[in-house]
Protein backbone atom coordinates (compact mmCIF):
# COMPACT_ATOMS: atom_id res chain seq x y z
CA UNK A 1 0.00 0.00 0.00
CA UNK A 2 0.95 3.53 -0.89
CA UNK A 3 2.78 5.63 1.82
CA UNK A 4 3.73 9.33 1.30
CA UNK A 5 6.19 11.22 3.42
CA UNK A 6 7.55 15.14 3.61
CA UNK A 7 11.35 15.70 3.56
CA UNK A 8 12.09 19.48 4.57
CA UNK A 9 9.33 20.49 2.27
CA UNK A 10 9.23 24.52 2.12
CA UNK A 11 6.80 26.85 -0.18
CA UNK A 12 6.46 30.59 -1.03
CA UNK A 13 3.99 32.54 -2.17
CA UNK A 14 5.01 36.12 -3.11
CA UNK A 15 7.94 36.21 -1.66
CA UNK A 16 6.61 35.08 1.92
CA UNK A 17 6.76 31.21 3.58
CA UNK A 18 3.20 29.71 3.33
CA UNK A 19 4.90 26.25 4.33
CA UNK A 20 8.90 26.03 5.70
CA UNK A 21 10.90 23.06 6.46
CA UNK A 22 7.85 20.88 7.07
CA UNK A 23 9.06 16.97 7.51
CA UNK A 24 6.48 14.09 8.42
CA UNK A 25 5.83 10.32 7.35
CA UNK A 26 2.38 9.62 7.31
CA UNK A 27 1.67 5.72 8.18
CA UNK A 28 -0.64 3.60 5.82
CA UNK A 29 -4.34 3.11 6.71
CA UNK A 30 -4.88 5.97 9.17
CA UNK A 31 -6.57 9.10 9.72
CA UNK A 32 -4.52 12.35 10.16
CA UNK A 33 -6.35 15.68 10.32
CA UNK A 34 -4.73 18.86 9.90
CA UNK A 35 -5.47 21.68 12.67
CA UNK A 36 -4.32 25.16 12.94
CA UNK A 37 -5.37 28.96 12.45
CA UNK A 38 -6.54 30.06 9.45
CA UNK A 39 -3.55 30.89 6.66
CA UNK A 40 -1.13 28.34 8.76
CA UNK A 41 -0.60 26.45 5.13
CA UNK A 42 -3.11 23.41 5.58
CA UNK A 43 -4.16 23.91 2.29
CA UNK A 44 -1.29 24.17 0.83
CA UNK A 45 0.30 21.20 2.55
CA UNK A 46 -2.49 19.00 1.04
CA UNK A 47 -1.65 19.67 -2.69
CA UNK A 48 1.97 19.54 -1.92
CA UNK A 49 1.48 16.37 -0.30
CA UNK A 50 -0.79 14.84 -2.98
CA UNK A 51 1.36 16.39 -5.97
CA UNK A 52 -0.96 18.80 -7.61
CA UNK A 53 1.92 21.59 -6.68
CA UNK A 54 5.54 20.89 -6.47
CA UNK A 55 7.05 22.17 -3.33
CA UNK A 56 10.21 25.41 -3.40
CA UNK A 57 12.42 23.48 -0.84
CA UNK A 58 12.18 19.87 -0.26
CA UNK A 59 10.70 16.69 -1.50
CA UNK A 60 7.96 14.33 -1.36
CA UNK A 61 8.70 10.68 -1.82
CA UNK A 62 5.86 8.02 -2.04
CA UNK A 63 6.49 4.45 -1.30
CA UNK A 64 5.08 0.93 -1.56
CA UNK A 65 6.36 -1.30 1.03
CA UNK A 66 10.23 -0.90 0.80
CA UNK A 67 10.31 0.90 -2.87
CA UNK A 68 10.07 4.54 -3.56
CA UNK A 69 7.37 4.94 -6.58
CA UNK A 70 8.19 7.62 -9.33
CA UNK A 71 5.61 10.70 -9.59
CA UNK A 72 3.92 10.25 -12.59
CA UNK A 73 0.53 9.30 -13.53
CA UNK A 74 -0.03 5.98 -12.37
CA UNK A 75 0.94 7.20 -8.74
CA UNK A 76 -1.17 10.18 -9.42
CA UNK A 77 -4.16 7.36 -10.25
CA UNK A 78 -3.23 5.94 -6.08
CA UNK A 79 -4.21 8.74 -4.40
CA UNK A 80 -6.93 12.07 -4.82
CA UNK A 81 -7.77 15.25 -3.46
CA UNK A 82 -11.17 17.02 -2.24
CA UNK A 83 -11.45 20.78 -2.48
CA UNK A 84 -13.11 22.59 0.19
CA UNK A 85 -15.51 24.16 -2.26
CA UNK A 86 -15.71 21.15 -4.63
CA UNK A 87 -15.83 21.64 -8.65
CA UNK A 88 -17.97 19.78 -10.26
CA UNK A 89 -18.84 19.01 -13.83
CA UNK A 90 -21.53 20.52 -15.90
CA UNK A 91 -23.01 17.42 -16.33
CA UNK A 92 -25.05 14.79 -14.35
CA UNK A 93 -23.96 13.31 -11.00
CA UNK A 94 -23.33 10.06 -13.11
CA UNK A 95 -21.23 10.92 -15.34
CA UNK A 96 -19.37 13.64 -12.73
CA UNK A 97 -18.77 10.15 -10.68
CA UNK A 98 -17.42 8.15 -13.38
CA UNK A 99 -15.52 10.86 -14.64
CA UNK A 100 -12.04 8.89 -12.73
CA UNK A 101 -13.22 5.62 -13.90
CA UNK A 102 -13.95 5.97 -17.56
CA UNK A 103 -10.17 7.97 -18.09
CA UNK A 104 -8.70 4.34 -16.46
CA UNK A 105 -10.58 2.45 -18.73
CA UNK A 106 -12.63 0.32 -15.96
CA UNK A 107 -15.30 -1.72 -18.21
CA UNK A 108 -18.73 -0.81 -17.80
CA UNK A 109 -20.10 -3.45 -15.60
CA UNK A 110 -17.27 -2.34 -13.25
CA UNK A 111 -18.58 0.84 -13.26
CA UNK A 112 -21.94 0.25 -12.71
CA UNK A 113 -21.33 -1.68 -9.55
CA UNK A 114 -18.90 0.66 -8.20
CA UNK A 115 -21.29 3.85 -8.68
CA UNK A 116 -24.06 2.61 -7.57
CA UNK A 117 -22.27 1.44 -3.83
CA UNK A 118 -21.12 4.81 -3.46
CA UNK A 119 -24.55 6.66 -4.47
CA UNK A 120 -25.67 4.45 -1.85
CA UNK A 121 -23.16 5.25 0.64
CA UNK A 122 -23.39 8.88 -0.02
CA UNK A 123 -26.89 9.39 -0.47
CA UNK A 124 -27.41 10.42 -3.44
CA UNK A 125 -29.14 7.55 -5.55
CA UNK A 126 -32.34 9.69 -6.27
CA UNK A 127 -30.24 12.34 -8.22
CA UNK A 128 -27.84 9.97 -10.36
CA UNK A 129 -29.44 11.94 -13.06
CA UNK A 130 -29.77 15.10 -12.03
CA UNK A 131 -27.26 18.07 -13.02
CA UNK A 132 -24.44 18.35 -10.40
CA UNK A 133 -24.21 21.79 -10.93
CA UNK A 134 -28.23 21.65 -9.53
CA UNK A 135 -27.38 20.04 -6.32
CA UNK A 136 -27.19 21.85 -3.02
CA UNK A 137 -23.74 23.06 -0.91
CA UNK A 138 -24.24 19.48 1.44
CA UNK A 139 -24.83 17.30 -1.46
CA UNK A 140 -22.11 18.91 -4.19
CA UNK A 141 -19.52 18.05 -0.91
CA UNK A 142 -20.94 14.69 -0.76
CA UNK A 143 -20.45 14.01 -4.84
CA UNK A 144 -17.35 15.44 -4.86
CA UNK A 145 -16.02 13.15 -1.83
CA UNK A 146 -18.42 10.21 -3.98
CA UNK A 147 -16.52 11.10 -7.04
CA UNK A 148 -13.02 10.39 -4.90
CA UNK A 149 -13.93 7.33 -2.80
CA UNK A 150 -15.31 5.75 -6.09
CA UNK A 151 -11.46 5.48 -7.51
CA UNK A 152 -10.69 3.36 -4.63
CA UNK A 153 -7.28 5.65 -3.92
CA UNK A 154 -4.73 4.36 -1.14
CA UNK A 155 -4.38 7.80 -0.09
CA UNK A 156 -7.06 10.40 0.31
CA UNK A 157 -6.30 14.08 0.82
CA UNK A 158 -9.84 15.87 1.83
CA UNK A 159 -9.35 19.81 2.47
CA UNK A 160 -11.92 20.77 4.54
CA UNK A 161 -14.48 18.08 3.62
CA UNK A 162 -17.38 19.76 6.33
CA UNK A 163 -16.78 23.49 5.93
CA UNK A 164 -20.03 25.53 5.58
CA UNK A 165 -21.98 22.53 5.72
CA UNK A 166 -25.20 21.59 7.84
CA UNK A 167 -25.21 19.20 10.51
CA UNK A 168 -27.19 16.68 8.58
CA UNK A 169 -24.18 16.70 5.69
CA UNK A 170 -21.88 17.02 8.60
CA UNK A 171 -23.05 13.36 9.66
CA UNK A 172 -23.10 11.67 6.05
CA UNK A 173 -19.29 12.62 5.47
CA UNK A 174 -18.30 11.36 9.14
CA UNK A 175 -20.16 8.74 8.07
CA UNK A 176 -18.44 8.01 5.15
CA UNK A 177 -14.67 8.31 6.29
CA UNK A 178 -15.30 5.95 9.37
CA UNK A 179 -16.95 3.85 6.42
CA UNK A 180 -13.64 4.20 4.09
CA UNK A 181 -11.52 3.13 7.13
CA UNK A 182 -13.42 -0.19 8.36
CA UNK A 183 -13.52 -0.94 4.44
CA UNK A 184 -10.61 -0.53 2.38
CA UNK A 185 -8.63 1.38 4.43
CA UNK A 186 -6.84 3.77 2.62
CA UNK A 187 -4.57 6.41 3.83
CA UNK A 188 -7.02 9.84 5.01
CA UNK A 189 -5.23 13.11 5.33
CA UNK A 190 -7.65 16.18 5.99
CA UNK A 191 -7.60 19.32 7.42
CA UNK A 192 -10.19 20.65 9.68
CA UNK A 193 -11.26 23.90 11.81
CA UNK A 194 -13.69 21.64 13.84
CA UNK A 195 -11.70 20.17 16.65
CA UNK A 196 -14.53 18.00 17.62
CA UNK A 197 -14.97 16.83 14.29
CA UNK A 198 -10.76 16.04 14.72
CA UNK A 199 -11.65 14.35 17.66
CA UNK A 200 -14.20 11.86 16.50
CA UNK A 201 -12.38 10.89 13.38
CA UNK A 202 -8.38 11.39 13.74
CA UNK A 203 -6.05 8.82 14.77
CA UNK A 204 -3.53 11.03 14.60
CA UNK A 205 -3.30 14.88 14.36
CA UNK A 206 -1.26 17.88 12.80
CA UNK A 207 -1.04 21.18 14.48
CA UNK A 208 0.35 23.58 11.69
CA UNK A 209 1.64 27.01 12.71
CA UNK A 210 2.67 29.56 10.07
CA UNK A 211 3.77 27.05 7.72
CA UNK A 212 5.48 24.59 10.53
CA UNK A 213 4.10 21.72 12.14
CA UNK A 214 4.43 22.65 15.61
CA UNK A 215 2.93 19.70 17.21
CA UNK A 216 1.25 16.28 16.93
CA UNK A 217 0.60 13.08 18.48
CA UNK A 218 -2.58 10.48 18.49
CA UNK A 219 -6.12 12.14 18.54
CA UNK A 220 -6.64 10.76 22.04
CA UNK A 221 -3.20 12.19 23.23
CA UNK A 222 -3.10 15.43 21.97
CA UNK A 223 -6.30 16.63 22.89
CA UNK A 224 -5.82 16.15 26.27
CA UNK A 225 -1.74 17.49 26.26
CA UNK A 226 -0.57 18.36 22.89
CA UNK A 227 3.01 19.12 24.30
CA UNK A 228 2.99 22.54 22.86
CA UNK A 229 2.06 26.24 24.38
CA UNK A 230 0.70 27.20 20.35
CA UNK A 231 -1.34 24.06 19.86
CA UNK A 232 -2.74 23.89 23.66
CA UNK A 233 -4.25 27.84 23.41
CA UNK A 234 -5.34 27.19 19.69
CA UNK A 235 -7.45 23.52 20.41
CA UNK A 236 -9.11 25.37 23.85
CA UNK A 237 -9.98 28.43 21.86
CA UNK A 238 -7.48 31.10 23.30
CA UNK A 239 -5.50 31.66 20.42
CA UNK A 240 -6.00 34.93 19.18
CA UNK A 241 -5.17 34.93 15.39
CA UNK B 1 -56.18 50.64 -53.33
CA UNK B 2 -58.69 52.10 -55.23
CA UNK B 3 -60.88 52.68 -52.58
CA UNK B 4 -57.86 53.87 -50.55
CA UNK B 5 -57.43 56.30 -53.57
CA UNK B 6 -60.92 57.68 -53.25
CA UNK B 7 -60.79 58.25 -49.69
CA UNK B 8 -58.37 60.96 -50.24
CA UNK B 9 -59.97 62.16 -53.08
CA UNK B 10 -63.41 62.99 -50.92
CA UNK B 11 -60.59 64.11 -48.09
CA UNK B 12 -59.44 66.63 -50.64
CA UNK B 13 -62.52 67.59 -51.95
CA UNK B 14 -63.83 68.45 -48.26
CA UNK B 15 -60.42 70.36 -47.49
CA UNK B 16 -60.82 72.69 -50.30
CA UNK B 17 -64.49 72.91 -49.97
CA UNK B 18 -63.31 74.33 -45.91
CA UNK B 19 -61.19 76.98 -47.17
CA UNK B 20 -63.18 78.56 -49.76
CA UNK B 21 -66.49 78.53 -47.40
CA UNK B 22 -64.12 79.22 -44.39
CA UNK B 23 -66.82 77.58 -41.67
CA UNK B 24 -65.47 75.69 -38.83
CA UNK B 25 -68.39 73.94 -37.91
CA UNK B 26 -68.38 71.94 -41.41
CA UNK B 27 -68.37 68.15 -40.62
CA UNK B 28 -66.78 64.86 -43.44
CA UNK B 29 -68.36 62.23 -42.54
CA UNK B 30 -69.70 63.23 -38.81
CA UNK B 31 -66.14 63.26 -37.73
CA UNK B 32 -64.74 66.62 -36.13
CA UNK B 33 -61.69 68.95 -37.89
CA UNK B 34 -59.21 67.83 -35.81
CA UNK B 35 -59.74 64.06 -36.79
CA UNK B 36 -60.38 64.40 -40.19
CA UNK B 37 -56.90 66.46 -40.67
CA UNK B 38 -55.08 62.87 -38.83
CA UNK B 39 -57.14 60.73 -40.80
CA UNK B 40 -56.28 62.78 -44.30
CA UNK B 41 -52.07 62.74 -43.35
CA UNK B 42 -52.39 59.20 -42.45
CA UNK B 43 -53.76 57.95 -45.19
CA UNK B 44 -51.98 60.63 -48.02
CA UNK B 45 -48.64 59.21 -46.06
CA UNK B 46 -49.92 55.23 -46.82
CA UNK B 47 -50.78 56.71 -50.44
CA UNK B 48 -47.18 58.12 -50.81
CA UNK B 49 -45.98 54.80 -48.92
CA UNK B 50 -47.20 52.48 -51.21
CA UNK B 51 -47.00 54.21 -54.27
CA UNK B 52 -43.11 54.26 -53.58
CA UNK B 53 -43.03 50.60 -52.28
CA UNK B 54 -44.91 49.39 -55.33
CA UNK B 55 -42.14 47.87 -57.14
CA UNK B 56 -40.26 46.78 -54.12
CA UNK B 57 -43.46 44.92 -52.85
CA UNK B 58 -43.95 43.36 -55.97
CA UNK B 59 -40.66 42.41 -56.20
CA UNK B 60 -40.63 40.96 -52.93
CA UNK B 61 -44.08 38.93 -53.72
CA UNK B 62 -42.64 37.49 -56.64
CA UNK B 63 -39.33 36.50 -55.23
CA UNK B 64 -41.42 34.80 -52.39
CA UNK B 65 -42.87 33.27 -55.29
CA UNK B 66 -39.73 32.13 -56.74
CA UNK B 67 -38.89 30.51 -53.42
CA UNK B 68 -41.63 28.25 -53.12
CA UNK B 69 -41.69 27.26 -56.90
CA UNK B 70 -38.07 25.40 -56.08
CA UNK B 71 -36.14 27.16 -58.74
CA UNK B 72 -33.42 25.43 -59.81
CA UNK B 73 -31.09 28.29 -60.02
CA UNK B 74 -32.12 29.82 -57.00
CA UNK B 75 -31.75 26.46 -55.10
CA UNK B 76 -28.17 25.67 -56.74
CA UNK B 77 -26.55 29.40 -55.13
CA UNK B 78 -28.16 28.40 -52.16
CA UNK B 79 -26.61 24.75 -51.80
CA UNK B 80 -23.12 25.94 -52.83
CA UNK B 81 -22.99 29.07 -50.67
CA UNK B 82 -23.71 26.61 -47.72
CA UNK B 83 -21.52 23.79 -48.98
CA UNK B 84 -18.39 26.82 -49.21
CA UNK B 85 -19.24 28.29 -46.17
CA UNK B 86 -20.04 25.00 -44.11
CA UNK B 87 -16.51 23.43 -45.51
CA UNK B 88 -14.53 27.21 -44.32
CA UNK B 89 -16.61 26.30 -40.97
CA UNK B 90 -15.14 23.02 -40.76
CA UNK B 91 -11.36 24.34 -41.44
CA UNK B 92 -11.93 26.96 -39.15
CA UNK B 93 -13.30 25.04 -36.54
CA UNK B 94 -10.57 22.52 -36.56
CA UNK B 95 -7.86 25.19 -36.49
CA UNK B 96 -9.55 27.91 -34.41
CA UNK B 97 -10.78 25.43 -31.23
CA UNK B 98 -7.16 24.39 -30.67
CA UNK B 99 -5.98 27.66 -31.38
CA UNK B 100 -8.26 29.03 -28.87
CA UNK B 101 -8.00 26.06 -26.53
CA UNK B 102 -4.06 26.12 -25.91
CA UNK B 103 -4.15 29.95 -26.10
CA UNK B 104 -6.90 29.61 -22.95
CA UNK B 105 -5.03 27.01 -21.48
CA UNK B 106 -1.21 27.80 -21.50
CA UNK B 107 0.74 30.20 -20.28
CA UNK B 108 3.81 31.36 -23.04
CA UNK B 109 5.90 34.07 -24.11
CA UNK B 110 4.10 36.55 -26.40
CA UNK B 111 0.22 35.39 -25.18
CA UNK B 112 -1.03 38.66 -24.38
CA UNK B 113 0.33 39.75 -28.53
CA UNK B 114 -1.08 36.26 -29.82
CA UNK B 115 -4.58 37.70 -27.88
CA UNK B 116 -4.63 40.70 -29.54
CA UNK B 117 -3.73 39.69 -33.03
CA UNK B 118 -6.99 37.22 -32.84
CA UNK B 119 -8.85 39.92 -31.43
CA UNK B 120 -7.69 41.83 -33.99
CA UNK B 121 -8.35 39.04 -36.98
CA UNK B 122 -11.93 39.15 -35.73
CA UNK B 123 -12.37 41.93 -37.56
CA UNK B 124 -10.85 41.46 -40.74
CA UNK B 125 -11.93 43.57 -44.04
CA UNK B 126 -13.32 40.79 -46.22
CA UNK B 127 -11.71 42.63 -49.12
CA UNK B 128 -8.79 43.04 -47.76
CA UNK B 129 -8.91 38.54 -47.16
CA UNK B 130 -10.03 38.48 -50.43
CA UNK B 131 -7.09 40.60 -52.09
CA UNK B 132 -4.70 38.92 -50.32
CA UNK B 133 -5.53 35.45 -51.66
CA UNK B 134 -6.02 36.90 -54.32
CA UNK B 135 -2.33 37.78 -54.48
CA UNK B 136 -1.15 34.43 -53.29
CA UNK B 137 -2.85 32.09 -55.90
CA UNK B 138 -2.76 34.36 -58.82
CA UNK B 139 -0.65 33.22 -61.08
CA UNK B 140 2.84 35.22 -60.87
CA UNK B 141 1.40 34.64 -56.95
CA UNK B 142 3.64 32.15 -54.86
CA UNK B 143 0.69 29.65 -54.57
CA UNK B 144 0.09 29.99 -58.18
CA UNK B 145 0.83 27.14 -59.59
CA UNK B 146 -1.92 25.58 -57.47
CA UNK B 147 -4.39 27.02 -60.17
CA UNK B 148 -7.24 27.46 -57.64
CA UNK B 149 -7.78 31.25 -57.92
CA UNK B 150 -11.95 31.93 -59.51
CA UNK B 151 -12.45 27.92 -57.82
CA UNK B 152 -14.67 27.16 -54.90
CA UNK B 153 -11.30 25.92 -52.91
CA UNK B 154 -9.91 29.33 -53.56
CA UNK B 155 -13.26 30.71 -51.20
CA UNK B 156 -13.36 28.01 -48.89
CA UNK B 157 -9.66 28.99 -47.89
CA UNK B 158 -10.28 32.97 -48.06
CA UNK B 159 -13.61 32.41 -46.15
CA UNK B 160 -11.29 29.77 -43.22
CA UNK B 161 -9.31 32.29 -43.06
CA UNK B 162 -11.94 34.98 -42.07
CA UNK B 163 -13.86 32.43 -40.05
CA UNK B 164 -11.20 30.96 -37.94
CA UNK B 165 -9.58 34.34 -36.04
CA UNK B 166 -13.52 34.79 -34.62
CA UNK B 167 -13.25 30.81 -33.67
CA UNK B 168 -10.24 31.06 -32.46
CA UNK B 169 -10.28 34.36 -29.98
CA UNK B 170 -14.05 33.21 -28.89
CA UNK B 171 -12.74 29.84 -27.96
CA UNK B 172 -10.64 31.28 -26.03
CA UNK B 173 -12.38 33.39 -24.44
CA UNK B 174 -14.71 30.47 -23.25
CA UNK B 175 -11.68 28.18 -22.62
CA UNK B 176 -10.16 31.07 -20.33
CA UNK B 177 -13.67 31.47 -18.73
CA UNK B 178 -13.57 27.62 -17.39
CA UNK B 179 -12.89 27.53 -13.97
CA UNK B 180 -9.17 26.64 -12.83
CA UNK B 181 -10.72 24.11 -10.28
CA UNK B 182 -11.98 22.37 -12.94
CA UNK B 183 -8.51 21.49 -14.18
CA UNK B 184 -7.33 20.45 -10.64
CA UNK B 185 -10.34 18.52 -10.17
CA UNK B 186 -9.73 16.42 -13.34
CA UNK B 187 -6.16 16.09 -12.75
CA UNK B 188 -6.64 15.03 -8.70
CA UNK B 189 -8.71 12.65 -10.31
CA UNK B 190 -5.83 10.87 -12.61
CA UNK B 191 -6.65 12.68 -15.78
CA UNK B 192 -3.40 13.30 -17.98
CA UNK B 193 -2.20 16.91 -19.51
CA UNK B 194 -4.55 15.76 -22.72
CA UNK B 195 -7.26 14.15 -20.82
CA UNK B 196 -7.57 17.41 -18.79
CA UNK B 197 -7.10 19.92 -22.03
CA UNK B 198 -10.17 17.46 -23.28
CA UNK B 199 -12.58 17.87 -20.17
CA UNK B 200 -11.97 21.74 -20.26
CA UNK B 201 -13.11 21.50 -23.77
CA UNK B 202 -15.90 19.79 -22.77
CA UNK B 203 -17.30 21.88 -19.95
CA UNK B 204 -16.65 25.21 -22.53
CA UNK B 205 -18.70 23.37 -24.92
CA UNK B 206 -21.48 25.66 -25.17
CA UNK B 207 -19.20 28.19 -25.95
CA UNK B 208 -17.25 27.11 -27.92
CA UNK B 209 -20.46 26.07 -30.21
CA UNK B 210 -21.53 29.67 -29.87
CA UNK B 211 -18.09 30.72 -31.21
CA UNK B 212 -18.41 27.91 -34.05
CA UNK B 213 -21.67 29.62 -35.27
CA UNK B 214 -20.84 33.24 -34.85
CA UNK B 215 -18.03 32.29 -37.40
CA UNK B 216 -20.50 30.86 -39.42
CA UNK B 217 -22.79 33.87 -39.52
CA UNK B 218 -19.57 35.96 -40.20
CA UNK B 219 -18.96 34.07 -43.57
CA UNK B 220 -22.41 33.12 -45.12
CA UNK B 221 -23.37 36.29 -44.99
CA UNK B 222 -19.57 37.49 -46.48
CA UNK B 223 -18.99 39.03 -50.29
CA UNK B 224 -15.86 40.57 -50.42
CA UNK B 225 -13.61 37.69 -50.49
CA UNK B 226 -15.08 35.79 -52.06
CA UNK B 227 -15.99 38.04 -54.93
CA UNK B 228 -12.10 38.78 -55.03
CA UNK B 229 -11.27 35.12 -55.25
CA UNK B 230 -13.87 33.08 -56.79
CA UNK B 231 -14.95 35.32 -59.62
CA UNK B 232 -18.54 34.73 -59.23
CA UNK B 233 -18.76 32.48 -62.54
CA UNK B 234 -22.55 31.25 -62.89
CA UNK B 235 -23.01 27.65 -62.04
CA UNK B 236 -19.38 27.00 -60.64
CA UNK B 237 -18.69 29.90 -57.83
CA UNK B 238 -21.38 31.86 -57.82
CA UNK B 239 -23.09 32.25 -53.77
CA UNK B 240 -25.72 33.54 -52.47
CA UNK B 241 -24.09 36.97 -51.87
CA UNK B 242 -22.20 37.43 -55.14
CA UNK B 243 -25.27 36.63 -57.14
CA UNK B 244 -27.36 39.49 -54.95
CA UNK B 245 -24.74 41.97 -55.79
CA UNK B 246 -24.66 41.25 -59.38
CA UNK B 247 -28.96 40.96 -60.01
CA UNK B 248 -29.19 44.10 -58.41
CA UNK B 249 -26.66 45.89 -60.71
CA UNK B 250 -28.65 44.12 -63.69
CA UNK B 251 -31.46 45.37 -62.26
CA UNK B 252 -33.40 41.79 -61.81
CA UNK B 253 -34.31 41.98 -58.09
CA UNK B 254 -37.02 39.02 -58.08
CA UNK B 255 -33.72 36.87 -57.72
CA UNK B 256 -31.43 39.00 -55.63
CA UNK B 257 -34.34 39.72 -53.10
CA UNK B 258 -35.04 35.84 -52.93
CA UNK B 259 -31.50 35.06 -51.77
CA UNK B 260 -31.82 38.31 -49.67
CA UNK B 261 -34.63 36.64 -48.23
CA UNK B 262 -33.07 33.39 -48.37
CA UNK B 263 -29.71 34.40 -46.46
CA UNK B 264 -32.06 36.42 -43.73
CA UNK B 265 -33.47 33.21 -42.99
CA UNK B 266 -30.29 31.46 -42.29
CA UNK B 267 -29.11 34.52 -40.63
CA UNK B 268 -32.25 34.50 -38.05
CA UNK B 269 -32.14 30.31 -37.56
CA UNK B 270 -27.89 30.76 -37.02
CA UNK B 271 -28.92 33.63 -34.46
CA UNK B 272 -31.49 31.70 -32.63
CA UNK B 273 -29.53 28.63 -32.51
CA UNK B 274 -26.86 30.59 -30.84
CA UNK B 275 -29.09 31.94 -28.25
CA UNK B 276 -30.86 28.06 -27.70
CA UNK B 277 -27.09 26.98 -27.41
CA UNK B 278 -26.21 29.58 -24.88
CA UNK B 279 -28.89 29.10 -22.72
CA UNK B 280 -28.31 25.53 -22.69
CA UNK B 281 -24.99 26.61 -21.58
CA UNK B 282 -26.04 28.57 -18.65
CA UNK B 283 -28.95 25.91 -17.41
CA UNK B 284 -26.40 22.92 -17.74
CA UNK B 285 -27.35 19.91 -20.15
Amino acid sequence: MLKVSLSGISKKYNGRYVLKDCSYAFEQGKIYTVIGPNGSGKSTLLRIASSLEPPDEGHVTYHDGSSTIENNIMLMRRMTLVFPTPTLFNTTVFKNITYGLRIRGLSRNDVAHRVERVLMDVRLMDKINQNALTLSTGERQRLALARAIVLEPEIIFLDEPTASLDPHSVVIIEDIIRGLKKGSQPTIIMSTHNMFQAQRLADRVLFLYEGTIEADGSAAEFFDNPGDDKAWRFITGKMVY
Amino acid sequence: MLNLFQHLINLMYYKTLKRVQGDSFCVYHGKRDASVKTEFLSLAFLFVLLYVMHDILKSFAEAVGLIFSFNRELYSIILLSLKISGSALIGASLLGVPIGAIVGMKRFFGKGIVISVLNTFMGLPPVAVGLFFYLLFSRRGPLGFLGILYSPSAMVIAQTALAMPIVAALSHSAVASVDKGIRHTAATLGATPFQTVKKVIVEARYSIMAAVIAGFGRIIAEVGAILIVGGNIDGYTRVMTTTIALETDKGNFVLALGLGIVLVTISLIVNIALHRVQGIGVQGD
